[in-house]
């Protein structure tokens, strides 16, 4: 227990953390993303596959939503202490400050962030519980995908987290190897390549419904 | 009054041994009752403060860098020696002895040097033992290298960073022993001077950087280890605050000064671009392993030096010293580049520069096997120059670069204000009348792990100490000095800058007690110093307070002490009338152009005596007596 | 060459500060950046005005002393370089430049362009050393250590401890810093005994001195004079969670000795 706070008192244990939780979310979303994809299988498919889930696989579901709440909750809080020790460590900024190599990506993980925890909540009232959405129905994922997108601010809301996300896993994906101390050494750290296939695909894997509701291929 | 040197009876070989078995030694229990006071945290200080601490001693340590691990002693480039004879090339204690004292021109003491030779073993090992990173074989052994002076590979190096690497591992041990409380470490703090109470050093007085606040600091022992004054040339290659005011202030208190005109001038350095430079680079020595030095053999030739044939090349080195070659010594070195530069036949725009070329060996090993050994070196070189010299020759010219002279201390590294000890380039114990390259760490580590935390022991074991407060009107009367120096200095609100004095008297220093001398030059040197150290006493210009951190007040105060200074090493230069190492004085040298020593008159310590304000220092004489070696002149041919 | 300076100006930690301009005029193109304020300083004393303060020494890239965020990027525009291997050729004649300190609640501006990097030092008493005292090392050659492992020790133990690291992070993180150390005597035999003991002072020690965590923004490693790779920042963390795994309960006699 000793160790166990004394670790999560450090930065690198707290941040060791993020990377734990963060990674969990990684797989949760490329499950979540070719589970998605079914859609575009039609109605039944995708019905059928909530179906599953919600039926046989019940209590697997269960064990998971507990993981990925308590993932969310430790990684956002994580992500709030650190966010606060680093800014406290400059109190005064550069007059300044020219950033050489970081990416965008990085410097945006933290409001990327913020969007990501907001489209959450949002999400699940949405397509879980469905308080925020106009023709829910409980079980009949397709049509409340349909049904859903089709307010068009939602859609273009779902569009921007998306890119938000993939920026998000573009830097994480990478940085949290890293943070874990799993990575290869490497000659030139800063490349990357995998993290980007990965950050295209999962962003643009999810961003395929919404658009395809968007632009009408899916109905 | 009269040097002892307390060089221990008995044969070479045993004195050390016997003399550690003689020395008196404080009981453990007893050791934390004693407070000693190291001053500097370079290879020596680091060393001896933690060593001394581990011993059990109670140790403050005192350095004017924000952190120790910033000393001058970080710079060192090439290598540190030891006679290990890990390559089989049939070195021994013996030899590295004998090299050492050759290449001093025959003017060091042989028992110290022997005793030098003799730890440098132990040194290689305490250092691998904490983590320093010699570079290494494939099989794991630890590799060497050659380096000027010596015809056997006996140098330890760590890349071009040797004395980085060394020093953080005394800065580690340090470090460990500040966190244990056990050292007391005062930062941006400059000592000004040492406290005798009774003829015994008590203590330093010492400015905080930060606040300008001046206190006294009270112990049993007093350690100096504050390096070497090669920057009263103001261009050297030495770290731009290196100064001689621990050394100068203990001098003015009666701490014998000894052959302060013995200075390194160092064959591979980046030549002066102009005026505006503020110091000098020093290329590492290990770049002769594999470059040739050459010139022109015409006058004022400007052709690309790609463009002159071999048959219009001198490789000068090679064709004055064909044993030696490109090693020669380094006051060899510099000397023949200085004779081809008089000629005329030097190169680069200000004509005070010789070729350093790497076309052959890279020819015969690959760019890339010069890569590995020189690249950072090269890299520097391209930095600074904008020259790329994998393409084109360098250019070198010779600079300061170290200081053999310093306090003069005894075998037990001892000055001659009881209880003061003075360890590394600060002494002027081991190199003579010139240093080998890659001896100079090995001496910084020898005094501080190996020499002072024995003999240290000894001085307190036997010292009958009184108590003293900083109530003792001898502490009282330093401290009030010491805070009237910094009021005068802010006081004179003159019209120039230290900077500019210091640059004047750099530019006497270089002209006139520089590579070579004579009798002319050292006497109007010194009538112009006088007049400098005049003109800086009424027209120093230092703004701000001293109740502060002042960059401008620091400098003042060195360059104060810097003047004086210069004027006892020309005068130190100009009583020394023969040529040895360092020392090349131009009334006196072979028909060749070789320095002429004369070892009937001058085979001495010359050490002097502080006698007060505008009285003529006293010249100590310390003999030098020759067991072992039979004085020969030196021949690299 | 002639420039514009807007330099930092500060009268002692307590005083606030604010960016001064001064005009440097005829500088040679050969001329470091220090030597550049060099020469602004000297004009400064002869019109009896405080020169600029800024920490220097070697002036070759080795000592670290030398520490000025130049244009926003610390150390300035070369690569590979500290603030005193920065020549003039490197900028525009005429060119307007913003010369910082090191910004860090770590370290603490003393006047001007020095700021107080003692952290660092703290981080190294808090165990970044082998426990070898003076006296029984063995032979140097005993322990083979291959030239792979010897040349990695090397390229972290070069840090110079400047800071620029910390001045560039934008969390304000001494981690590079910290690593380079821990690297340094990981991967060498005699630091074995201490390493996972070290890894967890060092950290916890770099945390107590309030600075930031790494979020790998890769800034550190393009300022780091010595260019010392992120990777070790990695190795670190393996090491830091390998010690978090394994760690024996802390008894009395291991206290012994802190
Ligand atoms: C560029 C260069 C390269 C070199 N390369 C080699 C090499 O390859 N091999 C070799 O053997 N030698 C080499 N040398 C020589 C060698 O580096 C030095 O002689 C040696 O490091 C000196 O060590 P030190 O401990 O005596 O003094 P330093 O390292 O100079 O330390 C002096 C210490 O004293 C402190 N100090 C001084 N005055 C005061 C004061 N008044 N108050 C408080 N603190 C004070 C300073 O803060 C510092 O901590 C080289 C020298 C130079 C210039
Ligand atoms: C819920 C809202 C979220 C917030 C507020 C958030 C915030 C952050 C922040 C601030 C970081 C950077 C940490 C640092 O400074 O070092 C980060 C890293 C990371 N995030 Fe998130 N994030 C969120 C959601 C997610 C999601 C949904 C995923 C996965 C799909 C994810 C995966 C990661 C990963 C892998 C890292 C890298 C961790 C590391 O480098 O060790 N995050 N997150
Ligand atoms: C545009 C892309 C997305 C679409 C179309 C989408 C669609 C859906 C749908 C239809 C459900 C309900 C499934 C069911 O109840 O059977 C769902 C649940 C969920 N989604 Fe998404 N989703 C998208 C992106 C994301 C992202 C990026 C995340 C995480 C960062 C996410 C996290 C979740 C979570 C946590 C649930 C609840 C799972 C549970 O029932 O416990 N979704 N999503
Ligand atoms: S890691 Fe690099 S930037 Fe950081 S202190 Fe060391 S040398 Fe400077
Ligand atoms: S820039 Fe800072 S975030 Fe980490 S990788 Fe370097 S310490
Ligand atoms: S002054 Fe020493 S590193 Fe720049």
């Amino acid at each position: 227990m000793n160790t166990l706070l004394t670790f999560w008192r450090s930065t690198i244990g707290k941040k060791v953390v993020m990377g734990v939780t963060g990674l969990i979310g990684l797989g949760f979303v490329i499950g979540h993303m070719a589970g998605n994809l079914q859609a575009f299988s039609g109605a039944e498919k995708i019905d059928a596959y909530g179906a599953l889930l919600h039926g046989p696989l019940h209590e697997i579901v269960l064990v998971a939503r507990v993981v990925l709440i308590a993932a969310v909750i430790l990684h956002v809080v994580a992500a709030y202490q650190l966010t606060m020790i680093s800014r406290a460590a400059r109190p005064i900024d550069y007059a300044a400050r020219k950033p050489q190599v970081s990416t965008l990506a990085s410097r945006t993980l933290r409001w990327g962030g913020v969007l990501l925890l907001v489209f959450i909540v949002f999400h699940i009232l949405h397509f879980t519980i469905g308080s925020v959405h106009p023709a829910f129905v409980e079980g009949k994922v397709y049509q409340n995908l349909a049904s859903g997108f089709e307010v068009k601010w939602v859609a273009v809301f779902y569009l921007v987290a998306m890119i938000a996300l993939g920026m998000h896993l573009f830097h994480g994906a990478w940085s949290s190897l890293r943070t874990l101390g799993l990575a290869q050494q490497k000659t030139e750290p800063l490349r990357r390549y995998l993290p980007i296939a990965l950050a295209v695909i999962i962003s643009s894997g999810f961003a395929a419904i919404p658009l395809a509701f968007l632009l009408g291929v899916l109905k | 009054m009269e040097l002892k040197s307390k060089i221990p009876a008995g044969p070479l070989e045993q004195k050390w041994d016997s003399h550690r078995f003689n020395m008196k030694l404080v009981n453990p229990a007893n050791k934390r009752k004693y407070h000693v006071i190291v001053v500097g945290a370079g290879l020596a200080g680091a060393s001896a403060a933690a060593t001394m601490s581990e011993l059990g001693y109670r140790v403050s340590c005192f350095v004017y860098h924000d952190s120790p691990r910033r000393a001058h002693s970080i710079a060192a480039q090439g290598g540190i020696n030891a006679a290990k004879n890990y390559q089989n090339d049939g070195d021994s204690v013996r030899r590295l002895f004998y090299d050492t004292i050759k290449g001093g021109d025959f003017r060091a003491r042989e028992a110290n040097v022997y005793r030098l030779a003799q730890v440098s073993v132990n040194i290689i090992d305490q250092c691998v033992a904490q983590g320093v990173p010699f570079a290494r074989e494939y099989g794991g052994l630890l590799t060497n290298r050659s380096f000027g002076g010596a015809q056997v590979s006996r140098t330890f190096y760590a890349r071009g960073q040797t004395g980085q690497q060394l020093l953080l591992g005394a800065y580690q041990a340090l470090e460990k022993q500040i966190g244990r409380g056990a050292i007391t470490m005062h930062t941006l703090t400059e000592m000004l001077d040492v406290v005798l109470v009774d003829g015994v050093a008590r203590g330093i007085v010492a400015r905080d950087l930060r606040t300008g606040a001046i206190t006294t600091h009270l112990a049993d022992a007093v350690v100096l280890a504050t390096g070497g004054y090669g920057n009263v040339f103001f261009l050297s290659t030495n770290a731009k605050q290196s100064n001689v005011t621990a050394t100068w202030r203990a001098y003015k208190r009666g701490a014998a000064f000894a052959n302060p005109c013995f200075t390194q001038i160092h064959p591979t350095c980046i030549p002066q671009a102009g005026d505006h430079q503020s110091k000098l680079t020093l290329m590492s020595e290990s770049l002769r392993n594999d470059g040739r030095c050459w010139a022109p053999v015409k006058k004022g030739d400007t052709r690309n030096p790609r463009d002159i044939p071999e048959s219009e090349r001198d490789y000068f080195l090679e064709r004055k010293y064909p044993s030696f070659g490109n090693l020669a010594p380094r006051d060899i070195a510099s000397r023949a580049a200085k004779e081809v530069c008089d000629e005329g036949r030097g190169v680069g725009d200000t004509g005070l520069g010789v070729f350093l070329d790497f076309a052959e060996a890279i020819k015969r090993l690959g760019e890339q096997a010069i890569r590995e050994r020189y690249g950072n070196l090269f890299e520097m070189y391209e930095r600074i120059t904008d020259e790329n010299p994998y393409q084109q020759p360098m250019r070198i010219y010779p600079a300061v670069h170290y200081t053999m002279g310093g306090t003069w201390v005894d075998y037990n590294l001892m000055s001659t204000i009881p209880g003061l000890h003075v360890l590394g380039e600060a002494n002027f114990s081991d190199h003579g009348a010139n240093r080998l390259g890659a001896s100079a760490l090995m001496q910084g580590l020898a005094d501080g792990y190996f020499v002072i935390p024995v003999t240290i022991g000894d001085y307190l074991a036997q010292a009958k100490l009184a108590p003293v407060t900083l109530e003792h009107p001898e502490v009282r009367a330093a401290e009030a000095a010491a805070n009237e120096r910094m009021k005068r200095l802010i006081s004179i609100k003159g019209k120039r800058s230290a900077d500019s004095f210091h640059r004047d008297l750099g530019k006497v220093m270089w002209d006139k007690c520089g590579m070579a001398r004579n009798t002319e030059s050292l006497t109007t040197a010194i009538q112009e110093i006088g007049a400098l150290k005049e003109e800086f006493w009424r027209n120093v210009s230092v703004p701000g307070s001293d109740a502060d951190l002042n960059q401008a007040l620091e400098k003042a105060n060195r360059v104060a002490d810097f003047m004086e200074l210069g004027e006892l090493m020309c005068r130190d230069a100009l009583e020394r009338e023969e040529s040895c190492g360092g020392h090349f004085r131009t009334e006196h040298q072979t028909p060749d152009g070789e320095a002429l020593r004369n070892d009937d008159a001058f085979a001495h310590v010359a050490a002097w005596q502080y006698q007060g304000e505008g009285a003529s220092p006293a010249r100590l004489v310390e003999p030098l007596t020759f067991e072992s070696v039979q004085l020969s002149q030196r021949s690299y041919k | 060459m002639n420039f514009t300076l807007k330099v930092w100006r500060q009268a002692s930690t307590a005083s606030t500060g604010r960016l001064e301009t001064y005009a440097a005029k005829n500088i040679p193109s050969d001329a470091s950046f220090l030597e550049m304020i060099d020469i602004v300083n000297m004009n400064l004393e002869e019109e009896g005005k405080e020169p600029i303060a800024f920490a220097h020494d070697c002036r070759e890239g080795i000592c670290g002393s030398c520490s000025m965020m130049i244009d926003g990027v610390a150390h300035g525009p070369v690569k590979g370089a500290a603030t005193c291997q920065v020549h003039m050729r490197t900028f525009q004649d005429g060119q307007e430049i913003t010369v910082e300190p090191w910004r860090s609640v770590a370290f603490p501006v003393l006047k001007d362009l020095i700021t107080d990097r003692s952290a660092l030092d703290r981080i190294i008493q808090s165990g970044g050393y082998i426990s070898a005292p003076t006296g029984g090392a063995r032979d140097a050659n005993e322990i083979l250590i291959g030239k792979e492992d010897a040349d990695a020790a090397m390229d972290a133990a070069v840090c110079i401890g400047c800071g620029a690291c910390v001045a560039a992070c934008p969390n304000g993180s001494a981690s590079l810093f910290t690593a380079a150390k821990l690297s340094h005597l990981a991967h060498l035999p005699q630091g074995q005994p201490e390493r996972y003991r070290r890894v967890e002072l060092m950290v916890a020690q770099m945390d107590e001195e309030h600075f930031g965590h790494c979020t790998l923004f890769g800034e550190c490693q393009e300022a780091c004079p010595k260019q010392i790779s992120i990777d070790v920042i990695s190795q670190m963390n393996r090491d830091f969670i390998v010690a978090a795994a394994t760690k024996k309960p802390v008894t009395a006699s291991s206290l012994g000795s802190g």
